[in-house]
């Protein structure tokens, strides 16, 4: 069976068309006017960054040859043949990921416990007064903008080399990033029970406590882990500015060329991250039950 | 006014044992992890050199540090320090770029859509897994033995670290993709390169570019930083500043990261607004 397909007459069609041409042409217009500024941008920072594809190419085998390089014991071997030689340093090494581990988690601790503090002065609905608000949420926004890294060089100054320094540096930042997503499940929190103790005479302390606090418990601690999980990240390279971990001996094996203590203490450190993830993953299933919150 | 009945309390105890008699296990949970969560803690703070005596001593300086760092002053420097600004603004976006581009086709090996097969997407995931496990600063250092000390060591850094990242949100944009186009598209007699390209793309597209825009804000940060082990930008200026201990040309090297930030993640804010819309904004 045949179906006939109508068809416009040509005049008609023929505004249709050119409409259509029209409106795909400056579509086409926008987008290629688009990607020109988007490849102006990319030169400039070519020519910014002093990107020299000379030099790319004539290093890149060093790269790859690095890899080569970093899983090559003294004696020319591979490193997995010898485990033993490879992971010469695995007492030192292990206690150096305990301090990571540990300086993560008392940053964490101390940035949940200050963040805990203020982020009922800052979320919308709870805070006691609007110029408080203002000032706490500068103040989690402008620890949070700085990086970890840079407030750990100052600390280093200021307290001394070693874990200290790195602790602290992990506390700020993570109040200033805990303190936002906190205040941010308070706003979200149902004021009834709020309310519902206010109307009994409770002071504003006493009505954060029985009737906001239950409702976000989970929600903070859920997120305090996540937070854990992403500070011992932050903890392994605390020790680049001599704020303690296993920084410390990963940028000395890297920069004296030291290749398979780079490449175990590499893989102790990655090990480490999946265990963690999995564990803290693992936990939060637990605590707050399989659609906590990702 | 009605009398209320005076509570049953012995049935209720023999109909909920469970609300009076809570097993002493599930009573003693919360407690017991908290104290382990303390002990923890106060160990971390004897191992670590905690000592009131050092953290006021240390806070004392801190305070120091800061009178002089008021008011935030650039010296004659900042010009230098615009350059540097410039140079990590490069990085960020060169880096972000490059990683987006060789992310893209691994991405698609690394989709259940794509490749059903397990065995071959199971090494290209843990791959990305792998790289991603390793931080961005280390990856800098690793560039820099490799194309030496500047800016190019940052790109690479950037581009390397973010691939492992833009691999993973990459194939789970390409996964969450509407299989109904794609089957249109095979319907009509296109090839696989087809279907990818006028099925797959044209849903994809929209989200990656909005990832890509939010990665380019928050490598802005990361840029910042991967100065300090010399691969270029204004984290080298803050590095060398504050090991000289010019306080004063600390502090403003730190605002201009900080109003920098801002004035990226407002543009970024924009962009992403104007390419996929509302919902992508939250």
């Amino acid at each position: 069976m045949t179906v006939a397909v109508p068809i416009l007459p040509s005049q008609q069609l023929a505004v249709l068309n050119d409409a259509y041409r029209k409106a795909i042409a400056r579509k086409r217009l926008r987008l290629t006017a688009a990607t020109a500024v988007f490849f102006a941008a990319l030169v400039i920072a070519a020519i910014g960054a002093e990107v020299n594809l000379r030099t790319f190419f004539t290093y890149f085998g060093n790269f790859i040859s690095y890899f080569d390089r970093i899983l090559t014991l003294e004696d020319g071997t591979r490193v997995w043949t010898n485990v033993g030689e490879w992971f010469w340093g695995w007492r030192k090494w292990l206690w150096m990921l305990g301090e990571t581990i540990l300086i993560s988690y008392v940053g964490t601790l101390f940035g949940a416990v200050l963040a805990f503090a203020l982020n009922f002065f800052a979320a919308q609905n709870t805070s006691p007064a609007p110029w408080l608000r203002f000032l706490v949420r500068r103040l989690l926004e402008f620890a949070r903008t700085v990086p970890g890294i840079v407030f750990a060089l100052i600390f280093v100054i200021a307290f001394g080399l070693g874990p200290m320094a790195g602790v602290l540096a992990i506390a700020i930042h993570s109040t200033g990033a805990l303190g936002k997503l906190f205040s941010e499940i308070v706003e979200n929190a149902d004021m009834k029970p709020v309310e519902g103790v206010r109307s009994t005479g409770a002071s504003w302390l006493s009505c954060m406590r029985f009737a906001l606090l239950p409702q976000v418990a989970a929600g903070y601690a859920s997120y305090a882990l996540l937070r854990f999980e992403i500070n011992v990240r932050e903890a392994s390279v605390m020790g680049f500015v001599g704020a303690g971990g296993i920084g410390q001996e990963l940028v000395v094996a890297i920069r004296k060329f030291y290749y398979s203590d780079v490449s175990a203490i590499l893989l102790t450190i990655i090990v480490t991250v999946f265990v963690i993830d999995i564990g803290t993953g693992w936990v939060r299933g637990r605590l707050f039950g399989k659609d906590a919150w990702a | 006014m009605t009398q209320l009945p005076a509570a049953d309390l012995d049935g209720l105890w023999v109909r909920y044992p469970g609300v009076f008699h809570r097993p002493a296990s599930a009573r003693l949970a919360t407690p017991a992890m908290i104290v382990c969560a303390l002990g923890i803690f106060i160990f971390g703070l004897v191992d670590l050199d905690f000592s009131p005596a050092r953290l006021i001593a240390g806070l004392h300086q801190l305070g120091w540090i800061t009178l002089m760092m008021i008011p935030p002053d650039p010296g004659s420097s900042l010009p230098a320090y615009l350059v540097a600004l410039g140079e990590t603004l490069s990085i960020a976006l060169l880096g972000t770029t490059i990683a987006a581009i060789f992310a893209l086709p691994v991405s698609l090996l690394a989709a259940k859509n794509i490749v059903p097969s397990n065995i071959f997407r199971f090494p290209v995931r843990r791959f990305l897994d792998t790289i991603r496990g390793v931080d961005t600063l280390i990856w800098a250092l690793v560039w820099i033995n490799v194309v030496g000390l500047g800016p190019f060591a940052g790109v690479l850094a950037i581009a390397v670290a973010d691939f492992g990242a833009f691999g993973k949100l990459f194939s789970e944009a390409i996964e969450a993709a509407d299989k109904k186009q794609v089957e249109g598209i095979r319907a009509s007699g296109g090839g696989a390169l087809h279907e990818i390209r006028f099925g797959l793309m044209p849903q994809v597209l929209p989200v990656i570019a909005g990832q890509v825009l939010y990665f380019i804000e928050s490598n802005t940060r990361s840029a910042t930083i991967i100065g300090i082990v010399g691969a270029g930008g204004i984290g080298l200026q803050l590095a060398e500043q504050i090991r000289v201990l010019e306080w004063q040309k600390v502090s403003f090297l730190i605002l201009m990261i900080l109003v920098a930030v801002a004035a990226i993640d407002w543009i970024s804010g924009k962009l992403r607004f104007a390419i996929i819309g509302r919902r992508a904004v939250a």
